[in-house]
């Protein structure tokens, strides 16, 4: 697994002017949220700048050898283009061979389970040995510089993992669900087919709590999306409990999508999961990058211990879709597992 | 006990007085749900509890009595 972080670092503190708040109460809710630092791309980098980076970094250190890829999956909400898919502009930009499969998948907080099920899929079909699987997204673009309800928490950066087949007879068992009925808690609503871009739509308006925003940028119903995260993640991982017939001292790891501090203490607190397994430190440190979260997770807080141990592992994620996902996994030995700079 | 919820309250939106308006406080808009989640935590700090998630819903902060029986059912 690698990590790829723009250089880029804002402050939480350092914004709190943007906000239509007091200074003590965003202050207070800083403290609360954990909002700190977050890694913010530059106008004009892409997911592809991003993904190409990090794999030329792959090649050029021998970690991986281009010719052994036999499928590229990128899971994005930013892609370059709106067509070509975002993974055949890597693939180009890569020199990568004709034979190569490459995909786009639009998913968020939950992408990287998504995306595993999509790479397994792939090596299931037995003429596939190896998957890359991209998670990138440079959502900041999309958020209002002045809308505290999403601005502190957005992160930007990419995670690059390869998954091969093991000799290892461990399963991995995969929970997905979807509710789309919820589609629209969380949000774009202009930019599309269904509401093109206007300078009408880029028109700033301030919502009933202060926050200004336009139709251009990501819209989150917070409250919803919240007490989604607080029901149906722990009934699922009872779920899986039950299913497996397994507890919750099975796994060594949590390793879940880190939305804010406080959705995840309060999940960990209501699952009755110690905080030392369930880390809850990559928001505070360098936002919420959507889908690679949870891979970033790993490199920050496994990545040097699970280059000679195997742990297992439960991933997690919930957001857009909605969508919300559990893995659990026996996580071997990784080959490699390090953050870098863009 | 009502007294500290009014306190906590007074604190975050002193621009109310709680001591009169007793209910309605998300659904006329003087909370939001920032100020629930600092609501959630000063309860927590101040009556040594912890609120289940789950329970984090607007109607369980719409009212000095909503928020009396969140904290009740949060300490049984």
């Amino acid at each position: 697994m690698l990590s790829v972080l723009p250089k880029h670092e804002v402050h939480y503190l350092d914004e709190i002017d943007n906000y239509n708040f007091t200074e003590k109460q965003s202050a207070k809710l800083g403290k609360i949220m954990g909002y700190g630092s977050q890694r913010i791309a530059e106008d004009g980098t892409t997911v592809s700048d991003l993904c190409v980076f990090g794999m030329n970094y792959l090649f050029k250190k021998d970690l991986l050898d281009k010719e052994s890829i036999g499928a590229v999956v990128l899971c994005t909400q930013s892609p370059d283009y709106f067509l070509p898919a975002t993974s055949n502009v890597i693939s180009g930009r890569l020199a990568l061979g004709q034979d190569v499969i490459s995909m786009d998948i639009n998913q968020g907080c939950a992408g990287f389970e998504v995306g595993l099920m999509q790479a397994f899929m792939l090596l299931n079909t037995g003429s596939i040995d190896k998957v890359v699987l991209l998670n990138a997204d440079v959502l900041s673009k999309k958020v209002s510089l002045k809308d505290r309800n999403s601005r502190p928490l957005v992160g930007d950066g990419a995670t690059i993992t390869i998954i091969e087949n093991s000799t290892d007879d461990e399963e991995i068992d995969m929970f997905i669900k979807m509710d789309g009925s919820s589609a629209l808690s969380l949000q774009i609503p202009a930019g599309g087919f269904k509401l093109p871009s206007t300078p009408q739509t880029g028109v700033l308006t301030e919502d009933e709590s202060g926050n200004f925003r336009s139709l251009d940028h990501l819209i989150m119903k917070g409250d919803e999306v919240f007490n989604f995260v607080q029901t149906k993640v722990p009934e699922m991982i009872q779920e899986m409990f039950d299913t497996l017939k397994i507890d919750k001292s099975y796994f060594d790891y949590y390793l879940f999508h880190q939305p804010n501090k406080f959705m995840l203490e309060k999940l960990a607190q209501k699952m009755k999961i110690p905080y030392e397994k369930m880390p809850n430190n990559i928001s505070q440190k360098y936002g919420n990058g959507s889908s690679i979260t949870v891979p970033l997770n790993v490199c920050e807080n496994i990545g040097e211990k699970a280059l000679n141990n195997s742990y297992k592992v439960c991933f997690g994620g919930f957001g857009v879709g909605l969508t919300w996902s559990i893995i659990k996994w026996k996580l071997e030995k990784l080959d490699f597992c390090e953050i870098i700079n863009y | 006990m009502k007294e500290k919820v009014i306190t906590i309250l007074t604190e975050i939106r002193p621009e109310f007085d709680f001591n009169t308006e007793t209910d309605g406080f998300v659904s006329k808009g003087m909370l939001d749900s920032f100020d629930i989640i600092s609501i959630v935590s000063d309860i927590e700090e101040s009556f040594n509890i912890a609120i289940d998630g789950a329970q984090i819903l607007p109607e369980n902060f719409d009212s000095i009595q909503a928020l009396v029986d969140l904290i009740n059912k949060s300490n049984s």
